[in-house]
């Protein structure tokens, strides 16, 4: 079957019902979208389904169809092609902004995150505080990093809102 | 990539060319997006001509290697567990060589070259890491400067280094040239001068980290990352939950009938050790699933809801830890004595990725990739599993997610080489959110009973606190199951196994003190118990500190003001001042409201683990009606002597201030009498993002203290602020952890 990951068409020989996890990390040899817990509700498997957050770990190949699936290496291309301002990096800015605010520690839960952020801030370039802690609650981080993510995603709205930097 | 041949790292060769100042190898961010520069714990540059022959500590080489391109490779020996540790030892190793930190990096953690320096644990990389490999880079300086000197005839004083090129005379050479494809040839001596503070570049300044990047642009690698050629996937099958430790679930029956559908998929079973093996990682998920066992593991748990109380009525192996003065007699002496009895639960590390560790096999030589604090008490471990020597065994490490202790890496890497063994090819086994958080091995639980008076001048007079708890286990499961290994117990070990001066009342000063330590037997019942973060700390605390509230309050003394009477030394009443400043703590001059339907409360606390001193304020808020108990802002001052690197030791508190509030607020192991129950999030609850409170970390500056510890002191200190700050919001004090809606209502009914 066909899918289309980060602008680009793979061909995938699996199992309908295979969650579309092990495509990505097995098929297609990504990093960034990773297994977590397996149900859907830890985060750290997250990819953007036609700009939509979903839990890659839950949702089977079958459920994709053609649509646009972009993970952690698309963000890059994917706010290249939203016409906001290029970042200095040449990364999305909410990854740009993580690395500002050295918000990780392992990094294990930074994939989904910065999936969750963008989608966010796709939706809305200057969210209120609490509406970011109230869109990150379905993200578990085990280190304790929530303040400088916190930081990091009111830092990339200000770049992303702000326009060219 | 065979064991022994290592990539350069970035893929360039950069040929010196003498006298002209050389673009640095290895960039300092991974933006370029080459995946092997990228990570922190490069392989190691120079190609092998750097490679120390053997890990002998005594040679220089064995603790770096300067490269012909102008670059340096240290062999550190303890690991990134995403605490820093990859961009704070290089600080110290670059600021003695005179190289810039893009000239550094570090070789992958492996015991085929690495240095013994024991497990990552105890906060304790920069306190004992530090000093030996400063030393080595300070006596590689000189080395070269008495090259330089030699090749320039000019005399060593008369030079100057930066980014390692030598200058003198109008002249210059670097420590490409002056190395060669030689190595240094010297032993390692203490008699080697070490720059003073002044002259400092990289130690104590605020340099990014160098895995960063990576790890938000997707190229790190971690261990679930590893690949290798031929590989199959695994997942261990396990009842769903571990029993009492030392009883070893027996399989009575095994129904494969539903693997037949699976393409590839096969069962494999040493003893009681039960592994499914498939070429596709789903197949492998189903084969799990799919697979019919009937287990026999006897109802043995004392089970969560007589937990404490087992633990108190326990036959016990008591031992003193602490007798000065006579605590007895001063507690039957005072006026003012506070008593009470404090339970903490079991607490799993709860890793956010389930361990993982890839195991193969060439020519009787096995490799294994994973995620232990330990490469080389590991490689024994699987040795003495495969029955094979301890040279046969390479074991890499390839960082997973946070571990916090002992958590299942181990456990997963001797599974993983069992099943290689098992399926005759190299294995890539991933442990289910389940086997993780319910084999895991946790953080003991704990019942401290404890009393404490003090003098009308507000001194304290005495301290006794006695504590049950059982040990850390010492077999882990895999290996258990698959050789019936008998359990054991470390009921003697580490300080912060039992009862302790650090937590429990080493911050004051006490004329008679009391400290004893009732061991309980872990094999009587009890889960697989080991090392969790601020081991054993949060435990004592959450007694030790809240009873040090309650004495005050008794006295009408202010909590602060009531700790900067009794602190033991100036540095712990240093660490109370920078939180009280930051916090704009102020004596309360009349009693708190505690009316209406949500209750606000400040409280205050000290904690340690070895030797680094923190004091935490939390600020909390508890509604009534729902028992939900909301941490708004903690304030952290630590003083950990010389800060490396204060952001990064910021960012540590940061986390422990969010792990402390989880473990405070949210999380305990249930258990039936069976098995453990916790299996996932909902059944194991952390902290999550909504609830986070603000934090504000404050690193107390000691630019001419050695460097302590960093990773573990506050969690003690702000798990026991929270505590308090709730019995100020409430006027209630809480006997027994986490404070869940569920207890806080009871508490307030």
């Amino acid at each position: 079957m066909k899918l289309n990951v980060n602008g680009r068409a793979h061909d995938v020989d699996a199992d309908p019902a295979m969650p579309l996890l092990y495509a990505l990390a097995d098929d297609l040899g990504l990093r960034g979208p990773r297994l977590g817990c397996g149900l859907a509700q830890c985060g750290s498997c997250s990819v953007l389904v036609d700009g939509r957050e979903m839990r890659a770990c839950v949702t089977p190949l079958s459920a994709i169809g053609h649509r646009e699936v972009t993970t952690l290496e698309g963000l890059p291309g994917l706010h290249a092609r939203s016409g906001r301002a290029p970042t200095v990096s040449g990364l999305h800015p909410v990854q740009e902004a993580f690395i500002a605010e050295q918000a990780p520690q392992c990094g294990y839960c930074f994939n989904g995150i910065a999936i969750k952020a963008a989608e966010l801030l796709a939706a809305d370039p200057s969210p209120t505080e609490a509406r970011v802690r109230a869109a990150l609650d379905g993200h578990l981080c085990r280190c304790g990093t929530y303040p400088r993510i916190l930081a990091a995603v009111m830092r990339a709205s200000t770049a992303m809102a702000g326009g060219a930097r | 990539m065979s064991r022994r041949h290592f990539l350069k790292a970035g893929g360039a060769l950069l040929v010196a060319i003498p006298l002209v100042p050389l673009v640095p190898l290895i960039p300092l961010t991974g933006a370029a997006g080459a995946a092997g520069a990228a990570g922190a714990e490069t392989p190691a540059a120079g190609a092998g001509a750097g490679l120390p022959k053997r890990a002998d500590p005594k040679s220089l080489d064995a603790w770096l290697a300067i490269h012909e391109d102008n670059t340096a490779t240290v062999f550190i020996g303890k690991v990134e567990l995403g605490q820093g540790n990859s961009t704070t030892l290089l600080q110290i190793a670059a600021d003695e060589l005179d190289l810039d930190l893009a000239q550094m990096s570090a070789a992958r953690i492996d015991t085929a070259h690495s240095q013994n320096q024991g497990a990552t644990v105890s906060s304790s990389s920069i306190q004992t890491a530090g000093p030996p490999l400063r030393a080595a880079a300070a006596q590689a300086r000189e080395a070269l400067l008495q090259r330089a000197s030699v090749q320039l005839g000019l005399p060593v004083a008369s030079l100057t280094v930066e980014g390692g090129i030598v200058r003198g005379g109008g002249r210059q050479v670097s420590y490409g040239q002056l190395i060669g494809k030689g190595r240094f040839e010297l032993a390692v001596t203490d008699k080697v001068s070490l720059k003073p503070a002044s002259a400092r570049r990289l130690v104590g300044q605020r340099v990014a980290r160098r895995d960063i990047p990576a790890k938000v642009n997707g190229t790190y690698e971690f261990v679930q990352h590893v690949r290798v050629p031929g590989m199959l996937h695994a997942r261990v099958v396990r009842p769903r939950g571990q029993g009492a430790y030392g009883t070893i679930p027996r399989v009575v029956s095994v129904d494969a009938t539903a693997l037949a559908a699976i393409p590839g998929a096969r069962v494999l079973r040493q003893r009681d050790f039960l592994v499914v093996v498939a070429p596709r990682q789903w197949d492998a998920v189903r084969a799990a699933d799919a697979l019919k066992v009937q287990w026999d593991m006897p109802a043995r748990l004392v089970g969560d809801g007589q937990l404490h109380q087992r633990l108190r009525s326990a036959p016990t192996t008591d031992r003193v830890m602490v007798n000065e003065g006579d605590a007895v007699a001063a507690l039957a002496a005072a006026e003012t004595v506070v008593a009470g009895r404090f339970d903490g639960p079991y607490q799993a590390h709860g890793s956010f990725a389930p361990s993982c560790a890839v195991a193969q096999v060439d020519d009787g030589q096995w490799l294994v990739h994973c995620s232990t604090q330990d490469v080389f008490a590991l490689r024994e471990r699987i040795a003495s599993v495969l029955e094979v020597d301890t040279a046969r065994v390479q074991v890499r490490y390839v960082e997973g997610s946070g571990c916090f202790g002992h958590n299942g890496a181990d456990d997963a890497a001797i599974a993983a080489a069992l099943a290689s063994r098992l399926a005759g090819a190299p294995v890539r086994l991933q442990f289910t959110r389940a086997d993780e958080l319910g084999w895991d091995n946790m953080g003991p639980a704990h019942v401290g009973e404890m009393r404490l008076c003090a003098g009308r001048d507000g001194r304290i007079a005495g301290y006794e606190y006695h504590g049950w708890h059982h040990g850390w286990m010492i077999e882990e499961t895999a290996e258990q199951m698959a050789l019936g290994r008998e359990a054991r117990e470390l009921a003697v070990g580490p300080g912060s196994l039992y009862v302790n001066r650090f937590d429990a009342g080493g911050m004051y000063r006490i004329p008679n003190w009391r400290l004893v330590n009732h061991a309980v037997s872990g094999l009587s019942g009890y889960l697989k118990g080991a090392n969790l973060r601020a081991p054993m700390d949060l435990q004592y605390s959450f007694a030790s500190e809240q009873l040090v509230d309650e004495l005050a309050l008794k006295l009408d003394i202010d909590p602060v003001e009531f700790r900067r009477r009794n602190v033991v030394n100036a540095r712990w009443g240093g660490t109370l001042e920078a939180v009280a400043r930051s916090s704009g703590w102020q004596p309360r001059t009349a009693a708190p409201v505690r009316t209406g339907p949500r209750l606000a409360g400040r409280g205050v606390a000290l904690g340690t683990h070895r030797a680094s001193m923190a004091a935490a304020v939390a600020e909390v808020a508890v509604d009534r009606a729902s028992g939900e108990v909301r941490v708004l802002h903690v304030h952290v001052a630590m003083d950990c002597g010389l800060a490396i690197n204060p952001a990064v030791v910021e960012s540590q508190i940061s986390g422990m201030a969010i792990q402390a509030t989880s473990r405070m607020l949210c999380e305990e192991v249930r258990f039936d009498e069976r098995q453990v129950t916790s299996l996932d999030w909902v059944s194991y609850p952390v902290l999550r993002f909504a609830a986070h409170p603000k934090v504000t970390a404050i690193v107390v500056p000691q630019p001419d203290e050695p460097s302590l510890g960093a990773g573990e002191e506050a969690i003690p200190a702000v798990g026991a602020a929270i505590a308090n700050a709730f019995f100020d919001a409430t006027g209630v004090r809480m006997h027994v952890y986490p404070l869940t809606p569920e207890r806080v209502r009871r508490a307030l009914a």
